[in-house]
């Protein structure tokens, strides 16, 4: 036996030791965050969850978090430490944590993991996302409407499935009221760098877009459209009121508040089990912020109407008929799209233009 | 792919915005080592910068006053990095290295407050006459002041490298400071200066972020700026003119991947966005490793 594997079994011994004590008194939850709380989208609505849940339980429960966290090996440090601090539950809240929560989990089973946005479980590892395409097939409608350029922005975060459908959603339904639009995408590679956010806006409205749609995190992009004076953007993740009711003229908002304390209850009650949530609009996962009166009142109301349709479900963001990129069939006319092929989407429908960085 | 969406003009004038912030921290870091101290606290007294020029700019309204706040809290910031390496005789390295992990948590809480508030305007000057000449114009004379400041203190820190005598009596403590010891020159003393130069620099440069070029205060919002100078000042081996191609270049290359991708050209930006770093790496082959001031990085003290 080498000193490793007794590091690492007394590193076992301690963190069940711990969590068998933490049972009995408080349910300690932990939270590890990709940005800062202060960032003003993603992980600020993901804190404000936290907080949610803070104020739902009292004392009963037990919040710890840590922002910030680099996706890759540094994330498992973070989730040992938590672990070892005696956290019954951790939220992972970016997907490339992923691996990094499967490794974790594995070497402490009596902890409950939850990953957000990925796809891999195990006994111990939930996923759950949002269907934010629902919300991004809003902005497209409203995009469409808009932009008299015919070109609409988009900065793009990583090549990844969650990225590509809010695209395809979005493009989808702005070619729909505007069959001349064009997308011109650009792939920061970050979630939050409100530098680079700002230039790619920038570069976008010097090629003529005078819609900017993204999937970063900062609110710089909205900064460097009320710079430019008129383009339309919308707030991602979290509401990003303060650049309303123009540039900002609706969002789409994360609330993970009602999930957090839903699976927070199950581990107090022992219920927790390994599941796949993916909800939208219906159950309130996904928010469409107030649209503003800088939208035309016809093009409000047809977006409202599409935003109700979507939260009744009975209309889809990706219903047929709707071809790939290469002019190959994927939806006939009605059909609409299964959430295995949603999740794993690795291709642009019919119309963008460019290739997905592989 | 249709390049022709991409303009030239706007494309070379963002291209001197965006080399703004790296330029301002790099020329401040070239001063400090070149009179011998290595401070890699650089991006930790940018992130400060950034958040007291905007507390500041926000409450009195004012950018320009702003600007003066960041100078001085980049400036009492690499103090505290002067007193520490400078008198108490710490290892420069790790210093620099607690410098930034100290200044990234002091900014991001004074900055609790300041979240999603919006700074004071900074409108672009445009030159009467020089702003209206055809192609250059727009290039060159049509930016926010900040950048013509970057501009002048790079050529003044050249002027004053090479012509002062205070310059000369800089490069003697760095290059050896025994000798300049010898000389009855106070070693601590011109190195301190240096230090509270290259911190008041760093602190424009985060302030250039914070209220120019995003313009708005979140955490972390430099986001590697400050080590991207380091790497311009040993791209630049230690002179205030390659300085500025080194920044530019920088610069230029995140601008241009942007617009690449924008106009649709496959060029994969992995190869853009290393490129710079390619470069340093291959001057730093080239030149040697000669080039850097004799002293960069020693402690100093008069007994030995």
């Amino acid at each position: 036996m080498t000193m490793k594997t007794i590091l690492a079994g007394a590193t076992l011994a301690l963190g069940m030791a711990t969590g068998a004590f933490a049972d009995g008194h408080q349910t300690k939850v932990g939270f590890v965050y990709v940005g800062p709380v202060g960032d003003g989208g993603w992980t600020y609505e993901h804190d404000q969850g936290r907080l949610a849940v803070e104020e739902h339980f009292g004392d009963a429960v037990e919040t710890v978090f840590v922002e910030s966290v680099p996706e890759g090996p540094d994330a498992e440090r973070v989730m040992t430490q938590m672990a070892l601090g005696g956290a019954d539950l951790i939220f992972t809240t970016s997907f490339g944590y992923m691996d990094q929560t499967i490794n974790i989990a594995a070497k402490f089973p009596d902890v409950k993991f939850e990953h957000a946005t990925g796809y891999k479980q195990a006994d111990n590892v939930s996923v759950y996302s949002a269907r934010f395409y629902e919300g991004r097939a809003v902005q497209g409608h409203i995009a469409g409407h808009m932009t008299e350029s015919n070109i609409i922005g988009y900065i793009a975060s990583f090549p990844i499935p969650e990225v590509i459908r809010g695209i395809n959603a979005a493009y989808i339904h702005a070619r729909e009221v505007n069959p001349d639009v064009e997308f011109k995408i650009i792939w920061a590679y970050t979630w939050f760098d409100p530098a680079k956010e700002a230039e790619a806006a920038t570069v976008l409205i010097e090629q003529g877009a005078d819609v900017i749609l993204q999937h970063t995190d900062s609110t710089a992009p909205q900064a460097a459209a009320q710079a430019a004076g008129n383009v339309v953007t919308f707030g991602q993740a979290s509401d990003m009121a303060e650049f309303g009711p123009f540039p900002r003229v609706s969002s789409i908002i994360d609330n993970w508040a009602p999930y957090y304390i839903a699976r927070t209850q199950a581990v107090i009650d022992g219920t927790w089990e390994s599941t796949n949530t993916w909800d939208g609009i219906g159950p309130g996962m996904v928010g469409i912020g107030e649209i503003t009166d800088a939208v035309p009142a016809e093009v409000k109301a047809s977006a409202e109407a599409m935003v109700e349709a979507l939260r009744t479900g009975e209309y889809h963001a990706f219903t047929g008929p709707i071809n790939k990129q290469d002019g190959s069939a994927w939806l006939a006319d009605g059909e609409v799209a299964d959430d295995g092929t949603l999740a794993g989407m690795n291709f642009y429908v019919e119309g963008l233009t460019g290739d997905i960085p592989q | 792919m249709d390049l022709t969406a991409i303009n030239p003009i706007l494309l070379l004038a963002s291209l001197m915005v965006a080399a703004t912030p790296i330029l301002l921290a790099a020329i401040g870091e070239l001063v400090v080592e070149r009179s011998g101290v290595l401070n890699l606290g650089v991006e930790g007294m940018m992130i400060t910068g950034a958040v007291c020029g905007f507390i500041v700019a926000v409450n009195t309204g004012s950018p320009w006053l702003g600007f003066i706040g960041a100078a001085i809290g980049g400036a009492i910031l690499s103090l505290v990095f002067g007193l520490l390496t400078q008198l108490l005789l710490s290892n420069q390295v790790a210093t620099g290295l607690a410098l930034t992990l100290f200044g990234l948590g002091l900014s991001a809480l004074m900055g609790q407050g300041y979240i999603g508030i919006k700074a004071p305007s900074f409108p672009d000057w445009h030159i009467p006459l020089l702003g209206d000449i055809p192609v250059i114009g727009p290039i060159i004379f049509q930016h926010d002041p900040m950048v013509y400041v970057g501009l002048i203190i790079v050529g003044a820190t050249w002027t004053f490298l090479k012509y002062a005598r205070a310059g000369l009596i800089l490069r003697a403590v760095g290059e050896n400071h025994e000798a300049a010891h010898a000389l009855g020159y106070h070693v601590i003393r011109v190195r301190l200066l240096a230090i509270m130069f290259g911190g008041a620099c760093a602190g424009l440069g985060g302030a250039y972020l914070s209220l120019v070029r995003v313009p708005q205060w979140t955490e972390g919002m430099t986001a590697g700026a400050g080590w991207i100078a380091l790497a311009i000042v040993v791209f630049a081996s230690w002179r205030p003119g390659r300085l500025l191609i080194g920044a530019y270049l920088f610069g230029g290359v995140t601008v241009l991947q942007l617009n690449l991708q924008a106009a649709g050209v496959s060029v994969p930006v992995e190869y853009l966005s290393m490129s710079p770093y390619l470069a340093t790496i291959a001057v730093l082959v080239i030149m040697r490793a000669g080039r850097a001031p004799g002293s960069l990085g020693q402690s100093f003290h008069a007994s030995r």
